[in-house]
C-alpha cells in the first residue's frame, strides 16, 4: 500500500508532462533542500530590512529605546524563548525518529512542536493584550504621550514580533500538513525531505526569535 | 488511470508531438491554466505581459500628448499624476522586471541546459498565478476606492502616507508581484544547479542562462527587502506605526534606503538576462563563437554583486552624508567596468565574423548603440556634482528610458524575434520586421533624446505643465512617441501575421548552436526524447558545419 500510493504521489508531484518517463520519475532531494535554503535566505532578508530599521532608530533614539524596552516583560520573553528552543529540538528528534522508521514517535515529537507553537502564541496574545490594555499601541492614548523614540520602538516591536508570530502560525500549518502526509505514509523513512524542509523553516523562525528577544527585551 | 497523459504511449522516434498538441489530463483552456509545462507557462506570461505593456504604453502616449503644449492640453494635473504612476508601476513591476526571465527564461532556459522542465514545475505555475493576482490587484486599485495612486512608482514617503488615493492597494499589488518574482528566481537557481544535462558544465552554458542565473540571485536576495518595505508603508497608512512618518518620529530617508536597496538591483534584474540574449544573438549571426565567453559570464556575476552596493546614488540630493555619497559614487562607476567588458566583447565578437543582419540581429545592434548612450549618461548622473544639477529633471527620465526601454525593451523585442520560430513554429516576414525595428529605433531616439537636452536646461520631471521655452523639445518628443508607437504596432502586427500565415519554421532556422535549436520547432512536451550529452562549448560551430555539409552532400 505504501509503495503504491507513493508512486502515484510522485507521478502527480512531478507533472503530467512526464508522459513516457514511467519508471524513473524525477525526485531530487538535494534540489528540494536547496530551494528551501534559498527561500530561507529571502526570509532572512525580509527580517533583515526591519533589523536595519531597528538599528538605525536605535542609533537615533538610543535613550528612548532604553526607556521603552523596560516596559516589556522579560519573564514572558524568556519563557517563550525556552518554548521555541524546545520545539526546535523536538523537530530534530522527530526527523531522527522517522529516519529510524518510528513513525509514531516522530508524530509525537511533531505534536509537541505544535503544542509549543500554540503555547508561544498564547503567551504572545496575553503580552499584546496587556500592552493594548495599557494604551501602548500605535495611535493609542498612552503611546501618544510618549517620546518619538518610544513610538518608533513600539511600532517596530508590534511589526516585528507580529510578523514573527505570523511565521509561527505558517510554520504550524506547514508542520501540520507534513504530519498529515506522514500519517498517510506519503512521507516515509526513505523519503523525508519535506519533513526536513519544514524543520528548516521552523528553525529559521526560531533563530529570528533568538535575535528579537535580546534586542527588544534584554537591552535596557 | 487518474493521470491521463501517463497512459499515452511514447511516440515513435522523430515524430514527437509538439507541446501545443500534446494531450494532458485537462482539456481546453484548463490544459493551459493548470499546466505545469514551462513552455506553456512562459507563453501565458508572454500573452498577459504584452497586454500590460500595451496598456502602459497607452498611458505613456497620453502623457506625451498632454505635454504637447504648455498648460492643460487633454487632462488635469491629478490625472497626469495618476498616469505617470500607473505607467511606471505597470512597466516596471509587470513588464520590465519579469519580462525576459518569466517569458524567455521559462520557455528557453530549461531547453538550453538540456532539461525537461524547471525543477519545481508547480511552484512555477504558482508564480504565474501570483503574477496575475498582482496584476489584477493593480488594475483594481485603478478603479476602486478614492482614485488611483498618484505617488510615482517609487511610493516615496511621506507623500505616500499622506495622500488619500488608493496607494495601499497598489503597494500591495507590488508586494504580491515581488512574491512571484522571488519564487521564479528560487526556481531558476535550483534548476540551473540541479538540472543541467550531463556534460553541461557551468562554463558550457549559453550566456543567456548565465544572465538568467545572475538575475535569479538578485530576485531572491533583493526582492524581500522591498516586500517588507511596502508592507510597512501599508501598516503606516492603516495603523500609523511611525517607522517612516516624520510626524511620529520616523525617518523618510530610511524608506528611500530600503526602497533602493531593492530597486537598484532590480535594474540589473531587468538588464542581465537581456544581456544574455544579446550574447546569444551576436554569436549566432556573426557565425563565430562569442569573444570572451568567460569574461562575459563573470561580468554578469560582477554586475549582480556590485549592483547591490550602489543604491545610495538615488539619494545624492536627499541629505545623505558626503562620505556615503562619495563611496556610492565610486561604486556606481565600478558597475560601468563589467558592463563595458560586455559591450567590448560583443563588438569584438562581430570582428571578422560573417555577419548576417536579420531582424533579431538588427535589434541587438540597435541595443548596443542605444544602451551605450543610456549607460554613459548614467555616469553623468553617478557623478556627484552633475547629479545635483540634474536630479529630478528630464535628463533622469531620458537616461532611465534609454537603459530600461533601450536595454530590456529592445532586447525583449529581439528575443521575441529570435525565438519566435522556436516558440510558435512559424516564421515572420523578415523585411517588415526590420522595417518595424528601424521605425521603432528612430522614434525611440526622437522621443527620448530631446529629454536629455530639456532636462539639462532645467525641465523638471513629473510636471504636467512647463515654461514655453521647453515646448520645442516636448513637441519633438511627442512626435517621436508617435513614430515609435507605429513601429511597435507594426512589429506586433507582423508577428501576429507570422503566427497565422507564416512559413513553417525548421528546427534551426538561424544556424544557431545552442541546445534549444536541436529540438523541433515548437518543441515536444518534454523537450528532449533523450537528455543530450553535451561535449562542446555553447557557441562551438564545428559540429554544426559538418552536419550541414553532410546534409548538403546528400541532396
Amino acid at each position: 500500500m505504501s509503495q503504491n500510493s507513493e508512486v502515484v504521489v510522485h507521478q502527480e508531484h512531478v507533472h503530467e508532462a512526464h508522459a513516457h518517463v514511467g519508471e524513473h520519475v524525477h525526485r531530487d532531494d538535494m534540489g528540494s533542500k536547496m530551494g528551501m535554503w534559498l527561500f530561507l535566505f529571502t526570509e532572512v532578508l525580509l527580517f533583515g530590512g526591519m533589523f536595519i530599521l531597528y538599528a538605525s532608530y536605535r542609533f537615533i533614539y538610543s535613550d528612548a529605546y532604553k526607556v521603552a524596552a523596560a516596559e516589556l516583560d522579560t519573564y514572558i520573553g524568556t519563557i517563550n524563548t525556552i518554548i521555541l528552543l524546545a520545539s526546535s529540538c523536538a523537530v530534530v528528534l522527530g526527523i531522527v525518529a522517522l529516519q529510524r522508521k518510528n513513525k509514531g514517535l516522530c508524530l509525537g515529537f511533531l505534536w509537541f512542536t505544535q503544542a509549543c507553537g500554540a503555547a508561544f502564541m498564547v503567551n504572545k496574545y496575553f503580552e499584546w493584550t496587556h500592552k493594548i490594555h495599557l494604551g501602548i499601541y500605535p495611535k493609542g492614548p498612552a503611546l501618544a504621550d510618549m517620546s518619538e523614540g518610544e513610538v518608533v520602538f513600539f511600532g517596530l516591536y508590534y511589526v516585528m514580533t507580529g510578523l514573527h508570530g505570523l511565521h509561527i502560525i505558517v510554520g504550524m500549518i506547514f508542520i501540520g500538513t507534513i504530519m498529515v502526509m506522514i500519517q498517510k505514509n506519503k512521507i516515509t523513512h526513505d523519503n523525508y525531505q519535506k519533513l526536513e524542509n519544514a524543520g528548516l523553516y521552523w528553525h529559521l523562525v526560531d533563530v529570528i526569535w533568538i535575535f528579537l528577544f535580546p534586542l527588544f527585551y534584554l537591552i535596557h | 488511470m487518474a493521470n491521463g497523459s501517463i497512459a499515452v504511449p511514447a511516440e515513435p522516434k522523430g515524430k514527437l508531438v509538439d507541446f501545443y498538441k500534446q494531450e494532458s489530463k485537462h482539456k481546453g483552456i484548463w490544459s493551459w491554466l493548470l499546466t505545469v509545462d514551462h513552455k506553456r507557462i512562459g507563453l501565458m506570461y508572454l500573452l498577459v505581459m504584452i497586454g500590460f505593456f500595451l496598456t502602459a504604453m497607452t498611458f505613456g502616449f497620453l502623457m506625451r500628448l498632454e505635454m504637447l503644449t504648455p498648460g492643460a492640453t487633454i487632462m488635469k494635473p491629478q490625472t497626469y499624476n495618476t498616469l505617470f504612476t500607473l505607467h511606471g508601476v505597470i512597466m516596471v513591476f509587470l513588464f520590465i522586471i519579469p519580462g525576459v526571465p518569466a517569458v524567455f527564461g521559462n520557455f528557453i532556459m530549461p531547453i538550453q541546459i538540456g532539461a525537461k522542465d524547471v525543477i519545481f514545475p508547480r511552484l512555477n505555475l504558482l508564480s504565474w498565478y501570483l503574477y496575475i493576482a498582482g496584476g489584477i490587484i493593480a488594475l483594481i486599485s485603478l478603479f476602486t476606492g478614492t482614485g488611483a495612486a498618484d505617488t510615482g512608482w517609487t511610493f516615496y514617503v511621506p507623500y505616500s502616507i499622506r495622500t488619500t488615493t488608493n496607494v495601499s492597494l497598489t503597494v500591495f499589488a507590488a508586494f504580491v508581484l515581488g512574491f512571484s518574482s522571488i519564487l521564479t528566481g528560487l526556481n531558476f537557481i535550483t534548476t540551473i544547479h540541479r538540472m543541467r544535462a550531463p556534460g553541461m558544465t557551468f562554463f558550457k552554458m549559453p550566456l543567456f542562462c548565465w544572465g538568467i542565473y545572475g538575475t535569479a540571485w538578485i530576485q531572491v536576495l533583493a526582492t524581500p527587502v522591498i516586500g517588507i518595505t511596502l508592507v510597512l508603508v501599508i501598516l503606516e497608512r492603516t495603523l500609523g506605526i511611525g517607522v517612516f512618518d516624520p510626524a511620529l518620529g520616523g525617518d523618510p530617508l530610511l524608506y528611500q534606503h530600503l526602497f533602493w536597496i531593492y530597486s537598484h538591483p532590480a535594474v540589473y534584474i531587468m538588464i542581465l538576462p537581456a544581456m544574455g540574449v544579446v550574447s546569444d544573438i551576436i554569436a549566432t549571426f556573426s557565425r563565430k563563437p562569442i569573444f570572451g565567453y568567460t569574461p562575459i559570464a563573470m561580468s554578469t556575476l560582477a554586475i549582480a554583486l556590485v549592483g547591490y552596493l550602489v543604491w545610495g546614488h538615488h539619494m545624492f540630493s536627499a541629505g545623505t552624508s558626503d562620505t556615503s555619497n562619495v563611496i556610492f559614487s565610486l561604486l556606481t562607476f565600478l558597475v560601468a567596468i563589467p558592463t563595458g567588458v560586455k559591450v567590448f566583447n560583443w563588438v569584438a565578437s562581430l570582428y571578422r565574423g560573417s555577419i548576417e543582419v536579420t531582424a533579431p540581429m538588427l535589434y541587438a545592434l540597435c541595443f548596443i548603440f542605444v544602451f551605450s548612450i543610456g549607460g554613459l549618461t548614467g555616469l553623468v548622473l553617478g557623478t556627484l556634482n552633475t547629479d545635483i544639477h540634474l536630479t529630478d529633471t528630464y535628463f533622469v527620465v531620458a537616461h532611465f528610458h534609454y537603459v530600461m526601454f533601450g536595454g530590456m525593451g529592445i532586447l525583449f523585442f529581439a528575443s521575441l524575434h529570435y525565438w519566435f520560430p522556436k516558440m510558435f513554429g512559424r516564421m515572420y516576414n523578415e523585411k517588415v520586421a526590420k522595417l518595424a525595428c528601424i521605425i521603432f529605433v528612430i522614434g525611440f531616439n526622437g522621443l527620448y533624446f530631446p529629454m536629455f537636452i530639456a532636462g539639462y536646461l532645467g525641465m523638471p520631471r513629473r510636471y504636467y505643465d512647463y515654461l514655453p521655452e521647453f515646448q520645442v523639445y516636448h513637441v519633438i518628443s511627442t512626435v517621436g512617441s508617435w513614430i515609435m508607437i507605429s513601429g511597435i504596432l507594426l512589429m506586433f502586427a507582423n508577428l501576429l501575421r507570422g503566427l497565422r500565415q507564416g512559413a513553417v519554421a525548421p528546427a534551426n532556422p538561424w544556424d544557431s548552436t545552442t541546445l534549444e535549436w536541436t529540438v523541433p520547432s515548437p518543441p515536444p512536451m518534454e523537450n528532449f526524447e533523450e537528455i543530450p550529452v553535451v561535449t562542446k562549448g555553447p557557441y562551438d560551430r564545428e559540429g554544426l558545419i559538418e552536419s550541414k555539409v553532410k546534409h548538403q552532400l546528400k541532396h
